[in-house]
């Protein structure tokens, strides 16, 4: 059994009312979409601003009602839990957001702000959440003795790993990283998605992990669901979907992303024209009015997710008959030789370099 | 790099004075050129002074704390000696600047077309009529639908890429010489971040004006820049032409740079990490700067800054374990 099945999501948030509050307007964010995640796997949800990739991320902790939809977690309806198992689930599933300067509380201490999750599920009596908190603390690679010190005595990238402990704090099966990478420099930003992943293999941990940055998602997704406009596009492995994108929307996200290689190949689709509003979704397919492949049944019609079988679904009439998606995904080539020596060198096992690999080149250069 | 360079930044040092008294060093003799038609990446993580050094070629940096010194020659001038009243001649005019954010660097209540025009003016002279004639057309330029009508409308209205499109109308407006973007994708989603670069490619085809390239983003350097030149705590480690630095690169932090991205086409099971943190700057270390979290370092690194020396012919590197590879090989 999956650890989270959703059916069928839709959020509607109504954009404008009139004198009397009835809704004139709606912002169609999220409009039927269905995934599933298993225990200790990631799924990223990616696609650009306004797809509705946060606010999926969002519906799946309750922390917003959906309009329709299901939601199973181990097997449980989530949507019919009254306010006290809500917040009992809410031990089993944690988030952690973009910005670790806005979500953590600058008038509580490190100890504190761990202290709390740890109370409120009443999961460590009193006498032992000291122990427990600097355990959280060595978790995440911080030391004990921060727990005294407030957010503001930290820098980005160890607030952002505060944010994580307090999330592992409950224990949970399920964490929900938004944009978890974000707002960090690239030196930090390996650093936490690192951690993620020892923290994933060591306790089993699933992830929804919402993305804009698609190098960032092939390192570290197994399963990608591709959003535009309130609804899933493409969903696949993560090697599939970036070895084959079948849907034209993927395509050209995954032609742009920018590698890190000079005159690196590539095939970049520039899609013309500007991102439809939510307000007002095209009909048909929603990515028609950009789409290179439109034909006329695009306009009228909207395409399902349709399966290949071994996994791989793509909502788009033309599925069969789109060019080769060969060469669409930017090759950067990996490292160069001399590159991938002196990476080894610069980040290799601890031993490498403090034993056998600076020293010795230390005390005799070649 | 040609004999007389567009740009020639020599020395530049800049210190802010704090409140408490305390000075930071900002930027610490920093070396750069850039030719005519070039374009330069300047990278670098937050705090390495890799946009004050761009904010002080503008002239825009707070007289009253920022102690600059050193030289900036551009077009027969030195900026940091210019009367204000010159630099604003060249402001908008032969020097341009893109800034991160375009919401914030627009105002919100003149229409793009005012805003527009208004650099026309300043800087052109000229009718109304024929400066609006000319901002409709820098419009189109920048790819931006029905600019008849666009040009009129506030920027709330537009979207996040329509507004870095405006930003760039609006830097080359008077076909600038020289254009500093600083980070101007990074805001955007990346099949926006295509457009833009996509732009910026056939802008500077076009006019010929040099560019630097202020950014994070080793990706978006790879795809625009001919020489790249990386910060770290106020100083220019590392300096080489962009194949060079992605193939070879001769500063352990740039290494670590390169290693820190997780790459498409290299599916590692962890990525390399610079342990440590950027050193205090008002209280630089006496060595190399970055020796507290190289893993490459030596005691003789602790002891003195080490130089700016040529590894080979345009490649520069602040190490002396340079050249690297023979710490691999």
């Amino acid at each position: 059994m999956a650890l989270l099945e959703v059916e069928g999501l839709v959020k509607h948030f109504v954009a404008e009312r009139s004198l009397f509050g009835r809704a004139l307007a709606h912002v169609k964010a999220v409009d039927g979409v269905s995934f599933s995640l298993e225990a200790g796997m990631t799924l990223a949800l990616v696609g650009e601003s306004g797809c509705g990739k946060s606010t999926v991320s969002r519906l799946v902790l309750r922390l917003i009602e959906p309009d329709e939809g299901a939601i199973r977690f181990e097997g449980r309806d989530l949507l019919s839990l009254d306010a006290n198992t809500l917040r009992a689930f809410r031990r089993e599933a944690q988030i952690i957001f973009q910005d670790p300067y806005a979500s953590l509380n600058p008038r509580m201490t490190v100890g504190q702000i761990l202290t709390e999750p740890l109370a409120l599920h009443n999961l460590v009596p009193s006498a032992q959440r000291h122990e427990r908190v600097a355990e959280i603390l060595r978790l995440v690679g911080l030391e004990p003795r921060l727990a005294r010190r407030y957010p503001h005595e930290f820098s980005g990238g160890q607030r952002q790993r505060i944010a994580i402990a307090r999330a592992l704090a409950v224990e949970p099966k399920l964490i929900i990283c938004d944009e978890p990478v974000s707002a960090l420099d690239v030196s930090i930003r390996s650093q936490i998605l690192n951690l993620l992943r020892e923290l994933q293999d060591r306790l089993g941990l699933a992830y929804i992990f919402v993305s804009h940055d698609l190098a960032v998602v092939k390192h570290i997704a197994d399963h990608v669901a591709v959003m535009n406009l309130g609804q899933i596009v493409e969903t696949a492995e993560a090697d599939a979907l970036f070895a084959a994108p079948g849907h034209p929307y993927s395509r050209a996200l995954l032609s742009a992303i920018p590698v890190p290689k000079p005159q690196a190949k590539r095939s970049r689709i520039v899609l013309q024209g500007e991102i439809p509003s939510a307000l007002n979704p095209p009909p048909g397919c929603r990515f028609h009015t950009r789409c290179p492949y439109v034909i006329d049944r695009c306009r009228s019609e909207m395409p399902q997710l349709v399966p290949d079988g071994i996994g791989h679904a793509t909502a788009c009439h033309r599925t069969s008959e789109l060019p080769s998606s060969a060469a669409i995904v930017p090759s950067d080539g990996g490292f160069s030789p001399v590159l991938e020596k002196l990476v080894a060198a610069f980040s290799g096992s601890p031993e490498a370099v403090r034993g056998g690999g600076v020293s010795s080149l230390g005390t005799d250069p070649a | 790099m040609s004999a007389s360079p567009l740009i020639e930044i020599r020395d530049l040092r800049i210190r802010f004075h704090g409140d408490d008294g305390r000075v930071t060093h900002a930027v610490d003799g920093v070396d750069l050129s850039v030719a005519n038609g070039a374009t330069l990446g300047l990278v670098g993580e937050s705090g390495c002074g890799k946009s004050v050094t761009s904010l002080a070629i503008m002239g825009l940096l707070p007289k009253q704390s920022a102690e600059i010194s050193g030289a900036i020659r551009f077009d027969g001038f030195d900026l940091l000696k210019t009367p204000d009243q010159t630099l604003r001649d060249l402001r908008g005019n032969r020097l341009a600047m893109i800034f991160q954010e375009p919401m914030t660097s627009l105002n919100p209540s003149f229409t793009i077309g005012d805003q527009i025009i208004e650099t026309i003016l300043r800087h052109r002279g000229g009718s109304r009529k024929s400066a609006r004639q000319r901002a409709i057309e820098l419009l189109r330029r920048v790819h931006i639908p029905s600019p008849e009508r666009r040009i009129d409308e506030y920027p709330h209205k537009l979207s996040g890429g329509m507004r870095q499109r405006v930003m760039i109308a609006m830097a080359l407006a008077c076909d600038p010489r020289l254009l500093i973007a600083d980070e101007p994708t990074t805001a955007l989603d990346v099949t926006l971040q295509a457009q833009i670069l996509e732009l910026m490619r056939e802008l500077k085809a076009a006019s010929g004006a040099a560019i630097i390239l202020i950014t994070h983003d080793l990706g978006v350097v790879a795809e625009v820049c001919d020489e790249v030149a990386v910060m770290y705590a106020g100083e220019i480690v590392e300096r080489a032409p962009v194949d060079e630095l992605f193939a070879t690169p001769q500063h352990p932090y740039t290494v670590g740079l390169l290693g820190s991205i997780p790459r498409l086409d290299h599916r590692a099971e962890q990525l390399a990490t610079i342990e440590g943190m950027v050193p205090n700057m008002a209280q630089p270390p006496a060595g190399c700067r970055f020796a507290a979290r190289c893993p490459f370092v030596l005691e003789a690194c602790t002891r003195a800054q080490p130089p700016l020396v040529e590894v080979s012919p345009g490649h520069l590197s602040r190490c002396i374990r340079a050249p690297l590879e023979l710490l691999v090989s």
